[in-house]
């Protein structure tokens, strides 16, 4: 069997970061395994501006943002593999891929980055009722479809979610001739940017139905034909008094991402329910030693800056690990309390490194004028005062040197909303 | 005229209003702070807007190769824009950075690639 010291699942943007952090720790023999035909992953069919504003201090359209991370991998000579599915990974660190040059092969890893990023929640996952017809696409395959291939999915389309993709998806379609009738959300606020809700809606004049859902698609000749859409109650059931159909033959589906972990679970990782992605420390190790998590696979994240930067500090810990083992003397747990839905790591390991941790995280709602604060058993260590939080947006809080030091083993870490933040 | 606009500077995302009845002194409410006012002003006056698209694309594997303007230009014109986007045809081998039409709409803004596109 071929051996290899670090094998990172995945060429998007945290599988190119953690390789380059990694190798220049020192890491040189590595692979990078890729499904797709090229490097740059989701990146290469964002074609719109926006991305690099942290990393690079200027605005970066998706596909150039790749290039840099592209460029900082060739440069390096990486090896990595495109056309290359990886079918399994056990807790031993064997890594099973396929392609059509190499066939079936396995290699076995002192170290494995799992970075495969995440997938879109389908019609399935939300059960919408209706006919079963041609013209139902997630967003970011219809982003796909135009950005890529050249092909329009419809002329008139509805949108179901206004997250980011669903946003840039309609000013997308209506920039290539497509009529977008209206985009739909189930809860009173968008989970997307509020730049792009005035660029991507608001400057076409694209209605944005709030506390809205689609109850019905109807269908004539094996197309969709329309959507009917009716208002939701505080508990989010459709009150069917309201409903209207509005006539499309296209609907688009932006109703959340979900980290894509089946490589995981073959390795006995441990998953968290809340994120979907697995359940890290402050290393972004996994329960299994060797095996780390980084970017979308682990949590979604809003800012591709945002992986880029967990993913090269996940490369240089698979760095570490590959020189030093595992060191997990006592681990303490990071709880997320009153409105924080959930805290990346989830554990924070008591070494004597003291190495500043980055904690990042995401509110269950919108509030306004509160304090997201950490507390070590119970006392503020480190806050930070916000107008607003809302769920859609990551918060992040560094957690210097000077700080970690005073975590004990037997501590407790909790990050909280406080209320009285920012005026 | 009262425009309603909501202000981008930050995630707040304040509904602002803006009176644009005397050109010489726009008055802006609903900001929190003076971003918003600076943005609404910008809003009514001259707004702009990076237009993003993609451009067929003869002698690649690649169907399409991605564009942007070289710099935002007045959003009246971004159909316009997007007409001559869509008459353009690029020759692999495309760097990211070409430029592949020049003064769009006389705005002043490029089209130039955001891809590369190498020849068959």
């Amino acid at each position: 069997m071929n051996t290899c010291d670090l094998v990172i699942i995945g060429g998007g943007p945290a599988g190119l970061a953690a390789a380059k952090s990694a190798y220049d720790a020192g890491v040189k023999d590595l692979l990078i395994l890729e499904r797709e035909s090229s490097l740059g992953g989701i990146l290469n069919q964002c074609i719109h501006n926006g991305f690099g504003l942290h990393t690079f201090k200027e605005e970066l359209t998706g596909p150039e943002y790749a290039q840099r991370y592209i460029d900082l991998v060739e440069e390096r000579n990486v090896p990595y593999k495109l056309d290359s599915t990886v079918i399994n990974i056990n807790k031993d660190k064997v890594v099973t891929y396929v392609n059509e040059q190499d066939g079936l092969q396995k290699v076995q890893a002192k170290a494995v980055i799992l970075a495969c990023g995440c997938r879109e929640r389908p019609r399935g996952g939300i059960n919408i009722a209706g006919a079963r017809a041609a013209g139902i696409f997630s967003a970011g395959t219809a982003q796909k479809l135009v950005n890529v291939d050249g092909l329009m999915p419809g002329r008139e389309v509805v949108i179901l979610g206004s997250g980011d993709i669903g946003l840039i998806m309609a000013r997308r379609m209506t920039f290539e001739g497509a009529k977008v009738k209206a985009v739909v959300e189930l809860m009173p606020y968008s989970s997307g940017l509020n730049r792009n809700i005035v660029q991507c809606l608001n400057d076409f004049n694209i209605p944005l139905k709030f506390s809205h859902t689609v109850v019905d698609i109807k269908a004539k000749d094996g197309r969709v034909s329309g959507v009917v859409i009716a208002a939701v109650d505080d508990k989010l059931k459709p009150v069917m008094e309201s409903a209207e159909e509005i006539k499309c033959d296209t609907l688009l589906l932006s109703v959340g991402l979900l980290p894509e972990n089946e490589l995981a679970g073959y390795a006995d990782v441990t998953l968290s329910p809340i994120t979907s992605g697995a359940v890290v420390d402050d290393k972004m190790m996994t329960n299994v030693d060797g095996i780390f998590e980084c970017g979308n696979v682990l949590h979604v994240h809003d800012l591709v800056d945002y992986v880029s930067e967990e993913s090269e500090h996940a490369g240089l810990c698979a760095a570490e690990y590959i020189k030093k083992g595992a060191s997990r003397n006592s681990q303490i747990d990071v709880k997320g309390t009153n409105g924080i839905r959930y805290v990346v790591p989830q554990k924070i390991n008591k070494d004597d490194d003291f190495a500043p941790i980055s904690l990042k995280m995401r509110v269950a709602n919108v509030f306004k004028r509160v304090e997201v604060a950490v507390l070590l058993d119970g006392v503020k260590i480190a806050g930070k005062k916000k107008q607003i939080v809302t769920p859609g947006e990551m918060e992040t809080i560094a957690l210097g040197s000077e700080v970690v030091q005073k975590v004990k083993a037997g501590s407790t870490l909790e990050v909280t909303l406080l209320s009285g933040g920012q005026k | 005229m009262i425009k309603e606009m909501i202000c981008i500077s930050c995630p707040l995302g304040c509904h602002l209003a803006v009176d644009d009845g005397d050109k010489n002194d726009i008055k802006v409410t609903g900001n929190t702070c003076p971003r918003g006012k600076v943005y609404a002003v910008n809003e009514v006056t001259c707004p702009k807007r990076m237009v993003t698209s993609s451009v067929k694309v003869a002698g690649s594997d690649a169907k399409l190769v991605s564009v942007k303007t070289s710099e935002a230009i007045p959003k009246e014109s971004i159909f316009d824009c997007l007409e001559v986007i869509k008459s353009i045809t690029a020759t692999a081998p495309v760097k990211a950075g070409d430029v592949l039409y020049k003064n769009v709409c006389n705005s002043g803004a490029d089209i130039i690639a955001t891809k590369h596109a190498s020849k068959i």
